[in-house]
């Protein structure tokens, strides 16, 4: 850690050491972590392992030619994990692209992303089932989406009942690249005016490709907002109990009509931004050694080792993401390309003549080529829901 | 069933045609897990480690390292136990095929007859396989596309199998045409009736944007390449064999200024090879260097005869043939030239590995010519050739470009009258030949026209004294200025 990164304030409950302890002046958040139980903490490091072996498959598949693309999470599972899991069931949260463990924390099925970056389907989960919307490939498209979503949660009344069960807030995923988008400002603005009930979660992994953060921001990302009127909060984002507590504390009050806020989750993309990207071009070894000894995985470990739990659970969770690489490999290589009949049945929700002409088009060109080779249409084409 | 399962270059980055093989961590004979770490393969974005698909035992490394394959290339195949349907079946649309399967043929058993049959039969799966690929939406015409498919890439797989078939068989992948196929002039030979059917223009020869490009800035005619692709596409390979050295390395065009004020080249590969040697050598050995203006009319009379003779027809001849052998034979005149430096003893080495300097697409190589002492002029004709071609293609391997005992390098091509060339380390003598261009020469008092060259020479000043290397020079001058002394 750098002298500027010790003088800014951060919310840390477990030290890298896997050690707990609550200063007196985030006491407020630590009051969420009291209402955990020790399944709660083995679900988060089941989830932050589950997903690092998903994402070390799928770039390993990549690699095999089984994806066009594959953008890679590792070191960001407590930040994705801590915070996903502090989204109510019924808030919605719209993503950026990288945000695969957010996801499982929403029942999204894996198989769907892979389809993503294969090139077979747009994303394919359904968003009104899992509230988990669409993977955004523009940068910061997604957090004005997220404001106008908050701001119709406001006109519905939605907002600020007093009925905690009914009441519903918006969270939005982004990175430190994104802050630099015309569409986070613009976002922001809205967003403190109509004072909607969101959060702006920004996980700031220090490398917008290969910008550092330093050259897209003289200022802490967590004090963006201040000027626009949204207030913000830096947090250990390898810390997985602080991203729970202060997730869940900034969405609570934003269902209670407190307005919105910004938390800056500080962490690190341990590898490449995606697989087109060569880090090692641009980054300094020493760098990634100093985070991996921050890395959120191990140290929610050692904590959970401190508790008492033993080899036992870990060697369960390590069976348990084989088995998922596996299914995932296998899943994978059966994966049929899609019917050409399935890029145009979405485009309207009724049969249309233009759309009814270029199929009959293509597929007479289909035809000319010796035929498609995709599969039959078939339901499975859309695959919502999925493994929860 | 044990079954060989190919692993295909994939598009690791986004749109990517190739990549180039840095180093297998692989070999033959060796067990293989699944996303094990096979090889690391450089794109033009970055270095990239890929994983392996497949657990089985390691069959086959279908690219040397240094070698530029394009992607959907076999580049490994790996002999699977219970291989699934499953697993050949899911291609990534982007990257068309990443892997397939080929049933190892029971090869040991295979007797021609056999073989034929198996051709047969592989014809027409070959043909099923090679059914169209979907074309980028909206390009070209419906109806064109038979036409647009030269005939014979069946007949290449199949070609292709008779040549295998004997040895456990790559067989159905029309691709190892590229990749195992040094028995490649049969699968290449183009039936008759093919020329006939598609008289090839630009357009309806299959290839991609940058290899079009590549062919125009080399100044090769595409129409008249051999294409030896999956798709009976023209590749990089088939255009860099198709071009002249010469071509190759001229400045095409002058670029724009660069916006850049400065620019970084990291030192790595042949480039760092190369410095290394040329400092070693520069550094350790004394060089001394020598020149001489010869007159070489006929020599180019001997070349221009050589060409029409029937011996040599089909052979190319060219006046660094010439050159070679009169370096030949004024080593055995001067056979200190010819040996090598160890500060305890000089080795007189009494053969000739005679090497050549080839500038390639990976910068500047000396592969030699083994006991080129001991070849006929048709033989070392051909040797040269066939030297020339595996440089530029970049195929060269290390046992080529060792035990050197000489070097020539024929810089001349490159349009100049000499230089001081710098020895090949471990090595006493090397010569340049520069180009070859009418000049006035003075003959019987009088000014004639006469193409002239000059011959420059660099030696090792601690084994070779001036009157050595000059009577060395001298006597191969005078085979340029009278090629029949080499009957001597």
């Amino acid at each position: 850690m750098t002298a500027s990164e010790k003088d800014i304030p951060m919310v840390q409950l477990l030290s890298p050491e896997g050690d707990f302890s609550v200063p007196s002046e985030y006491a407020g958040y630590a009051e969420f972590i009291k209402e955990l139980r020790e399944e709660d903490f083995l679900k988060f490091y089941r989830d932050m392992a589950r997903i690092r072996r998903f994402d070390n498959e799928a770039t390993a598949l990549q690699r095999q030619g089984q994806m066009g693309l594959w953008v890679p999470a590792v070191g960001q599972e407590a930040a994705q994990i801590g915070s996903g899991h502090a989204v109510g069931p019924n808030d919605h949260i719209f993503p950026s692209y990288r945000e695969h463990g957010v996801a499982i924390t929403h029942g999204v099925d894996l198989m769907s992303i892979i389809k993503m970056f294969r090139g077979v389907n747009h994303g394919g989960w359904n968003p009104e089932e899992t509230r988990f919307h669409l993977y955004a490939i523009v940068l910061g498209t997604q957090v004005l989406h997220a404001t106008g979503y908050a701001m119709g949660l406001n006109f519905d009344g939605k907002v600020g009942t007093g009925n905690k069960d009914e009441d519903l807030a918006v969270i939005t995923y982004f990175g430190d690249g994104s802050t630099a988008e015309g569409d986070v400002s613009e976002a922001f603005l809205f967003a403190a005016t109509h004072k909607t009930p969101q959060v702006f979660f920004c996980q700031n992994n220090q490398w917008a490709i290969s910008s550092q953060v330093e050259s897209q921001t003289t200022v802490p990302l967590y004090l963006r907002g201040d000027g626009f009127g949204v207030p913000g909060i830096r947090v250990d984002g390898n810390d997985v109990l602080a991203c729970y507590a202060v997730t869940k504390k900034h969405m609570d009050d934003a269902r209670a009509g407190l307005g919105p806020s910004m938390i800056e989750a500080f962490t690190y993309r341990m590898g490449a931004h995606t697989t087109s990207d060569d880090p090692s071009k641009y980054r300094d070894e020493t760098e990634y050694e100093m985070w991996k000894s921050r890395d959120p995985i191990t140290r929610f470990e050692k904590f959970l080792r401190k508790q008492g739990i033993g080899d036992e659970f870990f060697a369960e969770v390590e069976a348990a993401g084989d088995q998922l690489a596996t299914e995932i490999r296998e899943a994978t290589f059966a994966l049929q390309e899609p019917s050409i009949e399935s890029m145009f049945n979405h485009v309207y929700s009724e049969p249309h003549p233009l759309i009814t002409e270029q199929l009959a088009w293509l597929k007479g060109y289909e035809a000319s080529m010796g035929g498609h080779e995709g599969a039959p249409a078939t339901e499975g084409d859309v695959n919502y829901g999925g493994a929860r | 069933m044990a079954q060989t399962a190919y692993f295909d270059l994939p598009d690791v980055g986004e749109g990517l045609t190739e990549a180039e093989i840095v180093s297998w961590k692989v070999a033959v004979g060796d067990t293989v897990s699944v996303n094990q770490i096979i090889v690391e393969i450089e794109t033009a974005k970055s270095l990239v480690e890929l994983p392996c698909p497949f657990a089985g035992t390691v069959v086959e490394l279908l690219a040397p390292e240094g070698a530029t394959v394009e992607v959907g290339k076999p580049i490994i195949g790996v002999s699977v136990e219970g291989f699934t349907a499953a697993m050949s079946a899911g291609h990534a649309p982007n990257a068309n095929s990443s892997m397939h399967s080929a049933v190892a043929a029971n090869a040991n058993n295979a007797v021609v007859t056999e073989a034929i049959q198996t051709v047969a039969d592989t014809a027409s799966t070959a043909t099923t396989e090679d059914k169209p690929q979907p074309n980028l939406v909206g390009y070209g015409a419906v109806g064109q596309a038979a036409s647009r498919r030269r005939p014979g890439t069946s007949e290449n797989s199949a070609a292709n199998t008779i040549s295998n078939a004997g040895a456990a068989a790559s067989a159905v992948t029309a691709a190892s045409t590229a990749a195992v196929a040094h028995a490649a002039p049969v699968a290449i030979t183009t039936p008759a009736t093919d020329l006939i059917a598609t008289v090839p223009n630009e357009d309806t020869v299959l290839a991609k944007p940058p290899i079009r490009k590549l062919a125009k800035d080399l100044k090769v005619d595409i129409t008249k390449v051999r294409a030896t692709g999956l798709a009976g596409e023209v590749t990089r390979e088939d255009v860099m064999a198709a071009a002249t050295q010469a071509s190759v390395f001229k400045n095409l065009s002058t670029p724009a200024p660069s916006s850049e004020r400065e620019e970084r080249i990291p030192v790595k590969g042949v480039r760092k090879a190369i410095a290394n040697a040329m400092v070693t050598s520069a550094f350790t050995a004394p060089h001394v260097s020598i020149f001489v203006d010869v007159d070489a009319t006929r020599t180019m009379e001997y070349v221009r005869r050589l060409k029409n003779s029937a011996d040599f027809a089909g052979v190319k001849v060219t006046p660094l043939l010439i050159m070679a052998k009169a370096m030949i034979w004024a080593v055995r005149r001067n056979p200190m030239v010819n040996s090598s430096w160890t500060d305890t003893e000089i080795i007189v080495r009494n053969y000739v590995n005679f090497g050549i300097a080839a500038a390639t697409p990976r910068g500047l190589i000396v592969p030699n010519i083994k006991d080129a002492d001991q070849m006929s002029m048709l033989e070392l004709a051909k040797a040269i050739e066939a030297l020339a071609l595996t440089a530029r293609e970049g195929k060269t391997t290390p046992a080529e470009m060792q035990n050197g005992t000489i070097t020539l390098t024929n810089i001349g091509v490159f349009g100049v009258d000499t230089g001081t060339p710098i020895l090949n380390p471990g090595e006493c003598g090397i010569v340049a030949l520069g180009s070859i261009r009418p000049k006035p020469w003075v003959v019987d008092n009088e000014i004639l026209v006469r193409q002239v060259t000059t011959i420059g020479a660099t030696f090792d000043h601690r084994v070779v004294d001036g009157d050595v290397a000059s009577r060395f020079v001298q006597d191969v001058a005078s085979v340029i200025e009278e090629p029949a002394l080499l009957l001597d």
